[in-house]
């Protein structure tokens, strides 16, 4: 009893003896008010950066085991082997649905108009750039998800019970891209020319409206060869009669943006190979690149060269060599007489091509190759990457390691040697060239990037001048205008350095298909590419084929990544011994064809999105 | 004595534990819903999990889905609990069109299980396989069948391929196939006696049999029709 007299008291005293008030209005010590954040401009900065930082990449230097997905690359990496082996590609498979994402934005432009603190410049500028990120958060739904509902202000819901008032139907996939190029139009005067790669220019707004446009036109184009990808309501498909508009519109505002003269197509190395890399790796004195997300910006890096370096030139004893690009990708670099060849192995009597260097397989083909790849025999870091699958003896059979290195003797002498290259391929061995090849573009050349402690700095290109150019050329060919469509084309293949012009006449789809493959491999478009061709489900077709030999039809099938083996071939006295053989394969691990169902043309919105908004109807084929 | 005692509460404990699960747990969905997909009675093949149908129950608070797959010979299986569904198969599903239901007046199929059933689901396919034979021998198969337009006027469709397929497992499609051969819809010269032979590659390990069966693929419809799978040898 005497206790709860003391209870009561001390109660009574806790709850007079504070100031009501005060106690629960202090200032928050460790958050910053909205308001406060309106009053500076770098505070206001600060938000946009996050803004910036949540713009998605399906495929990038933070998840490059997106890129193995498709048959750019073998994943030499037993988690992610499962890629090369499902049977289809899961209907939810990149799909996205952040309307949190949208209405960030949207609140950010609302207080942006509202905040009384800005200058007139700050404020124009702010709001040009947040209206930018969210064209591209619009544009990332709609060439996954088609027409979503186009949401412009933030929404509030006022707890009355009814939510219906928030439901918004899906909109045509086709004002998705108007407001995307419409907004573009109307901010880019907003924005300055050039000065900054990581924020939003005039440059970047226009090669939205460029690659955009180009999107919408060869929906509503090719769109016509899978009528079935298609909703009555337009949520999925673009009428064709469209198409014209949509193409026009990516050739100006990409010619736009060349006129601007602030960005040119990167060329300062004499080594072609050397000067495609450096695209990627030189940050300094690099006019090509449009938007990029940046990285070493205050410490920030990732562990794409740590995950990707040859094996033997590893910084750290974990991971390495993840991606092997694939012989699909490697035979489809043309000729520099413009023409295209499988990699000769075999003569015409199917007897194997004796080499007297690894190289020399690749010998005359477009420089690019050596700049995205390293191939057997090729330097990395100024350092020969050791690539090679063993002896090969007369009689066909083979002497090689389980082991990176690994030492046996030959037939006929007593001592050991080694018999497989430090660097692979050996079967089943991840994390080194388990195919042949490894990745180079990207992977970055400075000592200490591929260690955990400090990572690489190297960029994500996002926009890029020679993607302008061939978003150009493609327009032009779909208006029939060649002439235009071969310049454009032939500036980016002059840069790669090819010493012969493609004619006018030679330029068609296949040309403009393959050369996007090949300019842009590793840079997130393989995918966007291929469906908006309407291509996705014929190349990736589900039928176990063998690796195409006309490497330039845009049509042919190409479901499995396949490698590349070089052998040294052993017969002493033979005048043969010692020189290189190749041998074309499928990787142990890919079991399955990749197959492309015309569900995936758009992916699967959740059930629990559309249980929240009965009004979202669902995509096509699923 | 004492030490007893723990020891029968112990087990007690135990035996409470396993019985628990009874109490605060629902049976488990105990009555089967199968059936076919049909076209007068005749089944109608596709490939394996290609082809689906949806189950709906409503009375909840939220919906989902009881996704059931078709099998290859055109049936499916589902266990549910009591209750009514809704079955509907969704657009573009099968190489079939959907035939209206007479109680709904539209496409959704009422299905009320007070027991196990079996319901067998009329539609009309762009076409079907007939008269098929499908032999094996010397490392080779043939086949021979017949089509029937089941589909005709505004509605109908050409065929843009039809296909032998033959595997080594009785899956039998595209993505299994070991041995197959195509023809374009626009090469056959007629619907009836339409042949197709292949030859069969070795294969590893040794195995003298395979399955086989063929296949049609229509203009504009992403799943194919199939005959009956066949075991031949080889």
């Amino acid at each position: 009893m005497k206790n709860l007299r003391y209870i009561c008291l001390f109660i009574i005293l806790a709850v007079a003896g504070c100031d009501n008030e005060e106690f629960l209005d202090r200032e928050p010590t460790d958050i910053l008010g909205e308001d406060q954040v309106w009053e500076n401009e770098e505070l206001v900065f600060s938000v946009l950066a996050d803004l910036y930082n949540r713009l998605p990449d399906f495929q990038g230097v933070e998840n490059w085991w997106e890129y193995a997905n498709f048959d750019e690359t073998f994943a030499s990496n037993a988690g992610d082997y499962w890629r090369h082996q499902n049977q289809e590609y899961g209907y939810g498979s990149w799909g996205m649905w952040d309307y949190g994402y949208i209405r960030d934005l949207n609140l950010f432009i609302q207080k942006c108009n509202e905040a009384t603190e800005l200058s007139d410049d700050s404020r124009a500028r702010f709001l040009a750039e947040a209206k930018f990120i969210r064209a591209m958060v619009y544009f990332e739904h709609v060439k996954r998800m088609g027409g979503v509902p186009l949401i412009l202000e933030p929404l509030e819901y006022d707890y009355s019970g009814d939510p219906t008032y928030l439901q918004y139907a899906r909109a045509k996939e086709h004002e998705i891209y108007d407001f995307v190029i419409a907004e573009m139009d109307a901010v880019k005067n907003d924005l300055p020319n050039g000065g900054t790669k990581s924020r939003a220019t005039q440059g970047a707004a226009l090669a939205l409206i460029s690659r955009a446009a180009l999107y919408a036109g060869s929906i509503a184009n090719y769109g016509q060869m899978t009528p079935e990808v298609s909703l009555p309501n337009g949520e999925v498909g673009i009428p064709s009669s469209m198409a014209d508009a949509y193409y026009t519109k990516a050739l100006s505002a990409s010619e736009e943006l060349m006129n601007l003269g602030t960005y040119e197509l990167y060329d300062q190395d004499p080594d072609k190979s050397e000067n495609y890399t450096n695209i990627f790796l030189n940050k300094n004195s690099n006019n090509e690149v449009i938007l990029a997300k940046d990285f070493l910006v205050q410490g920030r890096t990732h562990g794409f060269t740590i995950d990707n370096i040859p094996r033997s030139l590893r910084e750290e004893n974990t991971s390495g060599g993840k991606m092997n690009p694939s012989l699909n990708l490697v035979q489809s670099y043309e000729l520099l007489d413009n023409t295209f060849a499988e990699l000769p192995t075999k003569d015409e009597n199917g007897d194997p091509i004796f080499y007297d260097n690894p190289m020399d397989i690749f010998e005359g083909r477009d420089p690019r190759l050596m700049g995205t790849v390293i191939v057997p025999g090729a330097s990395f870091r100024g350092k020969e990457v050791d690539i090679w699958a063993g002896y090969k003896l007369a009689d066909g059979s083979v002497i090689t390691s389980g082991q990176l290195g690994g030492r046996a003797q030959l037939p006929g002498s007593d001592a050991s040697v080694q018999v497989v290259g430090f660097d692979g391929p050996i079967d089943q061995l991840e994390w080194s060239a388990q195919n042949g090849f490894y990745l180079r573009k990207y992977v970055d050349t400075s000592v200490g990037s591929g260690q955990r402690g400090t990572g690489s700095g190297v960029w994500l290109v996002r926009f890029r001048y020679a993607e302008i150019l061939l978003n150009a050329a493609e327009a032009a060919f779909e208006l029939g205008e060649l002439d235009k469509a071969a310049e454009y084309m032939n500036q980016v293949r002059r840069r790669a350095g090819f010493p012969i012009d493609l004619t006018p006449g030679e330029i068609d789809f296949d040309r403009i298909v393959h050369e996007r493959k090949v300019e842009l491999a590793f840079e997130n478009h393989i995918l966007w590419d291929k469906k908006r061709w309407r291509l996705a489900h014929q190349v990736w077709n589900g039928v176990t084929t063998d690796l195409t030999n006309n490497p330039g039809d845009a049509m042919a099938v190409s479901t499995r990544v396949f490698g590349l083996k070089p052998f040294k071939y052993y017969e002493p006295g033979s005048p043969n011994n010692g020189k290189w053989i190749f041998e074309e394969f499928v990787p142990a691990p890919v079991f399955n064809a990749h197959r492309f169902r015309l569900g995936n043309y758009y992916s699967l919105i959740g059930d629990n999105v559309r249980n929240n908004n009965p009004k979202i109807v669902r995509n096509p084929n699923q | 004595m004492k030490l007893n005692f723990k020891n029968i509460l112990g087990m007690m404990g135990i035996a409470a534990f396993l019985t628990s699960c009874n109490y605060d747990n629902y049976d488990e969905p105990s009555y089967q819903l199968d059936g076919r997909i049909v076209y007068q009675g005749e089944p109608i093949g596709v490939s394996y999990n290609d082809v689906y149908i949806e189950l709906w129950e409503s009375g909840w608070q939220r919906l989902g889905n009881i996704g059931v797959a078709v099998d290859q010979d055109g049936s499916y299986s589902s266990l549910l609990f009591k209750g009514d569904y809704k079955m509907i198969i969704p657009n573009n599903q099968g190489p079939f069109q959907k035939i209206t239901n007479d109680q709904t007046g539209n496409d959704t199929i009422p299905v009320n299980l007070t027991g196990s059933r079996t319901m067998d689901i009329e539609v009309m396919p762009y076409y079907m396989i007939r008269n098929v034979s499908i032999n094996g021998g010397s490392d080779q198969v043939s086949a021979t069948f017949d089509l029937d337009q089941i589909i005709t006027g505004d509605d109908a469709r050409n065929i843009q391929e039809v296909s032998l397929y033959v595997s080594k497992t009785s899956f039998v499609d595209i993505r299994t196939s070991i041995a197959t051969t195509n023809r374009g819809g626009g090469d056959l010269e007629s619907m009836t006696g339409i042949s197709l032979g292949v030859d069969v590659p070795e294969r590893v390990p040794t195995q003298n049999y395979a399955y086989a069966r063929v296949g049609v693929r229509i203009e504009g419809v992403e799943d194919m029709i199939f005959s009956e799978i066949v075991k031949v040898d080889l």
